[in-house]
């Protein structure tokens, strides 16, 4: 059917659910995306006199600041991802099995490595001092393998999980740019929650990463088109050709400002300045969401590239009020302590203190 | 292998996993808040650094239980994809509600629990303990309100092979709903309870005499000692709730074959599935119908009854057994312990072991009452509306067999993990200057706690 006669027979709860779950996923990307970024880099840090000597005490205190400033988030940045799929299973539950179904192996690998890196912030600490090195390498081990699995998904959503060398090769390609783009979230994190040589350091690592997530974001805006003559159509069809050249356009401005700013910004920290220590994060975010908006842009209205789309997928309306409402109420709520657990976390990381 | 029992093996495996944590963590919550506000009104630091201790081991607890529970919500859809299919107008608004009204309240305010008192007052500090102890009652009241509606399914109607929500009231307030939360939380806190007192009495056993210890164990026991028979009541009540409902459960869980007047309670019995009968039963005459009736020589039916419709026996019979078995030593113990620290001042060394060795008693009767439950609902997955069966999905066995085995040895590791680190920082709590300092990047991390100024 037609998207304009579904929405008129009363089909738009579906379009809300949609835009809801849109927005925990980006939200989702955005959030974990720098604390997976931050663990992806755990394993550079080597301390402020810039040796690398694997066991040394300032290599370990470099760790415990990274993490701890991630430590007070990360929980409730993973919630976004928990928000994002529940969604999809109440609102969607077609779409949910036959999605979830097809990454069922990269979902697995992805929840190993969440769950690896979720205990290892605790069990770092906690467990015997001769054991930390190991839950330190389980944590890194744990987001490089949650962040490389999440960049499969995506790229074999985007292929519509067609089997064949072609789109695994783009899969792992994808993996990797994402961990090159959460890797650049979490450098952007790091500049601005630290100091001193690791904020330095944090700087190189922003610049190391930005372009392989260029890279990426290339090859998704390159393939997404060819996997579909419709998609194709929407975005190379002449008016829209034109409309739409805004987004590829802000794309390619944010990473030059990113760049500039990652090369002025080791001259200006080490001066104690902090101007425009936030414009790499910013950006990248601004990045994240551009690159979210296209592929947004081009999937729509289907779930499943040209297969499912999403008032096929929809749950019985009366639920999906019932959910509405709850969300309508609630969503403020939590928008609100969110931006007060921020408030309080403020300013430069310090070393956590469970008291 | 038959991957619909694949499929069942990998979910029990992972619930079971999850659970243990949950358990802990929902009541953990009260009990820190506790320590705080005794704090708060004697200014007296024995409750702050059984506070510091135990909010350690609370955030480890709650980290499990939130990485297990990542992997639950994707195995819903995964293993039953029917599962959302028939019933998922009813069970996705009770989880998005949990998701919305409970998780993210609990992880927000988790990390000022945690990380915040030297960045917040005291004031909001202990509201933030507030919060996540009540995010994570409030979670377990809507999982448990999806749990009990499988069990007892009310408030919809059948449209098309598929549920419709018609009632919300009576689809949360389900028959066994009251029962099944109430039996929960109790659990809950006697799982915290024992554990709390099973790692005092180790530190009391290894002559840490620091104060903390003694109001910890005090803690510890006399909630055990409250909550138990309260537990045993609220027992009771479920299983009557459960003979209305499902009768075909509690004959199994009874192991009674054939419909009885005056049927005895077995105290021990190999239920045989191929005769029909028990092989060497002993049992207490007339104590079943005593229970369930409330008459020496009520009626209650047998699994004859329900036959080719009944759960298996064997594993209902034996896990009833030992959650009850543990209940009721749990009440031995629990009260012989508050009668000696009351006259002596002190745990007899021998007490002090039977405590260390019932650190995790609370474990086995959670998870062998979830047992009982979830394996006497089969063969349905919702009781009456949805058969297991029909709910599993067509993912290949070698997927699940192959993802099943990384997830147990995951599982086990981490469990392993888990028990050796508590008793570690148990041990290390004695010497808090000699060990663990040394890795430890700034004074802070020791801990000085100052109440901020009000
Ligand atoms: C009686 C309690 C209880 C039971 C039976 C369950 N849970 Fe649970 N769950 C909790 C009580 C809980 C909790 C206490 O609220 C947790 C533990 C730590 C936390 O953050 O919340 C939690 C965590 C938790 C999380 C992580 C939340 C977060 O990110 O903060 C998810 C996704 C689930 N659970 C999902 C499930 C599913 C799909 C279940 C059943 C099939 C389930 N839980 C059974
Ligand atoms: C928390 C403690 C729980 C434990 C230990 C537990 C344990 C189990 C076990 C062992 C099975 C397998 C049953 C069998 O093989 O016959 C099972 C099945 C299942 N349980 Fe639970 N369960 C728990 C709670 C829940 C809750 C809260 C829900 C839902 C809200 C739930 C939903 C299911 C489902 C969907 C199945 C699969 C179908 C089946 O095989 O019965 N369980 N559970
Ligand atoms: C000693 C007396 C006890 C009795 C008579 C009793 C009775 C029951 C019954 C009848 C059920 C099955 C519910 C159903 O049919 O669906 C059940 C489940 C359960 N029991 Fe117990 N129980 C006792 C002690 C305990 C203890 C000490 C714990 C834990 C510390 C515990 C934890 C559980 C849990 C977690 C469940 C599954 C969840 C539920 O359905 O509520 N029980 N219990």
């Amino acid at each position: 059917m037609d998207p304009l006669t579904n929405l008129q027979n009363g089909g738009w709860l579906p379009v809300v659910f949609l835009a809801l779950m849109g927005v925990a996923m980006l939200a989702y990307v955005v959030l974990d995306g720098y604390d997976l970024g931050v663990g992806i880099l755990l394993r550079r840090a080597n301390g402020a006199d810039g040796t690398n000597s694997a066991n040394s005490t300032n290599a370990d205190i470099e760790k415990d600041i990274m993490i701890s400033s991630i430590g007070p988030f990360w929980d409730a940045n993973e919630t976004w991802l928990v928000l994002g799929v529940g969604i999809l299973l109440v609102a969607f539950p077609m779409a949910h099995g036959v999605i979830l179904g097809e990454l069922y192996l990269p979902v697995a690998l992805m929840l190993l490595g969440l769950m690896l890196r979720g205990v290892a912030f605790d069990f770092r600490v906690k467990a015997r001092a001769a054991h930390k090195h190991l839950w330190n390498n389980a944590f890194y081990a744990g987001s490089v393998l949650a962040s490389f699995s999440q960049g499969v998904m995506l790229g074999l959503y985007i292929t519509g999980f067609k089997n064949g060398w072609a789109e695994y090769g783009f899969a792992i390609i994808t993996g990797l740019c994402l961990c090159a783009g959460y890797a650049l979230l979490g450098a952007g994190w790091l500049i601005m929650k630290t100091e001193g040589a690791l904020q330095q350091r944090a700087v190189r690592w922003a610049l190391g990463s930005l372009w392989f997530t260029g890279a990426g974001i290339a090859a998704i805006s390159i393939v997404t088109p060819l996997v579909s003559a419709r998609i194709f159509e929407k975005w190379f069809a002449l008016p829209n050709l034109f409309l739409l050249m805004p987004v590829p356009a802000a794309t390619a401005v944010l990473f030059f400002v990113i760049d500039r700013a990652l090369r002025r910004l080791p001259k200006r920290l080490s001066e104690g300045n902090e101007y425009g220590a936030w414009v790499p994060f910013a950006c990248t975010v601004g990045i994240f969401i551009l690159a979210f908006y296209g592929l947004a842009y081009s999937l729509f209205p289907y779930l499943v590239v040209d297969k499912i789309d999403i008032w096929q997928a929809a749950s019985a309306p009366e639920s999906l009020k019932i959910i509405l409402v709850g969300a309508v109420v609630v969503l403020p709520a939590i928008l609100g302590y969110t931006i007060y657990a921020y408030r309080v976390f403020w300013g430069k990381a310090r070393a956590l203190t469970y008291y | 292998m038959d991957p619909i029992l694949l499929a069942r093996a990998q979910f029990g495996a992972n619930i079971t996993f999850h659970i243990l944590f949950p358990t802990i963590s929902i009541a953990m919550g009260w009990v820190l808040l506790f320590f705080k506000l005794r704090f708060n009104a004697t200014n007296n630091a024995k409750w702050m650094d059984a506070y510091k201790f135990w909010v350690k081991i609370f955030a480890l607890t709650f980290a499990l239980g939130v990485v297990s529970g990542i992997t639950m919500s994707f195995q819903f859809g995964t293993n039953w994809p029917g599962y959302m299919q028939t019933v998922g107008n009813i069970a996705g608004p009770l989880l998005a509600y949990e998701v919305m009204t409970a998780f993210f309240l609990e992880a927000s305010f988790l990390g000022i629990m945690l990380f915040g008192t030297n960045r917040v007052s005291n004031r909001t500090h202990t509201i933030a303990t507030l919060l996540v102890a009540g995010g994570t009652t409030l979670s377990a009241f809507w999982i448990i309100a999806l749990n009990s509606w499988m069990h007892t399914p009310a408030g919809f109607e059948m449209i098309a092979g598929k549920a419709h929500a018609v009632d919300w009231f009576q689809i949360i307030f389900n028959p066994s709903f009251p029962y099944r939360l109430t039996h929960m939380l109790l659990a809950s806190g006697l799982t915290v309870s024992f554990l709390i007192a099973g790692i005092s009495a180790y530190r009391w056993q290894r002559n840490d005499r620091n104060p903390s210890v003694m109001a910890a164990l005090k803690t510890g026991i006399t909630l055990a000692a409250v909550l138990i028979p309260l537990q045993i009541m609220a027992g009771d009540a479920h299983g009557l709730n459960t003979l209305k409902y499902q009768p075909a459960k509690v004959a199994a869980m009874e192991g009674l074959w054939e419909t009885e007047k005056g049927a005895p309670s077995l105290l021990f019995a190999i239920p045989n599935e191929k005769t029909r009968s028990n092989d060497f039963a002993i049992g207490i005459p007339k104590l079943t119908s005593l229970v369930l009736t409330h008459e020496l020589d009520g009626e209650v039916k047998g699994l004859n009854e329900f036959k080719g419709k009944h759960p298996p026996v064997a594993p209902l019979f034996w896990a009833f057994r030992i959650m009850v078995g543990t209940g009721m030593l749990m009440l031995s113990v629990s009260w012989f312990s508050v009668w000696q620290i009351r006259k002596r001042g002190a745990p007899a060394p021998w007490l002090a072991r039977a405590l260390v060795g019932m650190t995790f008693a609370g474990w086995v009767a959670t998870v062998a009452g979830w047992y009982v439950t979830e394996i006497g609902r089969q063969p349905y997955l919702v009781y009456g509306v949805l058969k297991t069966v029909d709910a599993a999905s067509a993912i290949p066995s070698a997927m699940i067999a192959s993802t099943f085995i990384m997830y147990l040895l995951l599982y086990a590791a981490l469990t392993v993990a888990y028990v050796t680190v508590i008793f570690h920082l148990a041990r290390k709590a004695q010497y808090p200057a000699a060990s663990g300092a040394s890795h430890m990047p700034t004074p802070a991390l020791n801990g000085n706690f100052q109440p901020a100024k009000k």
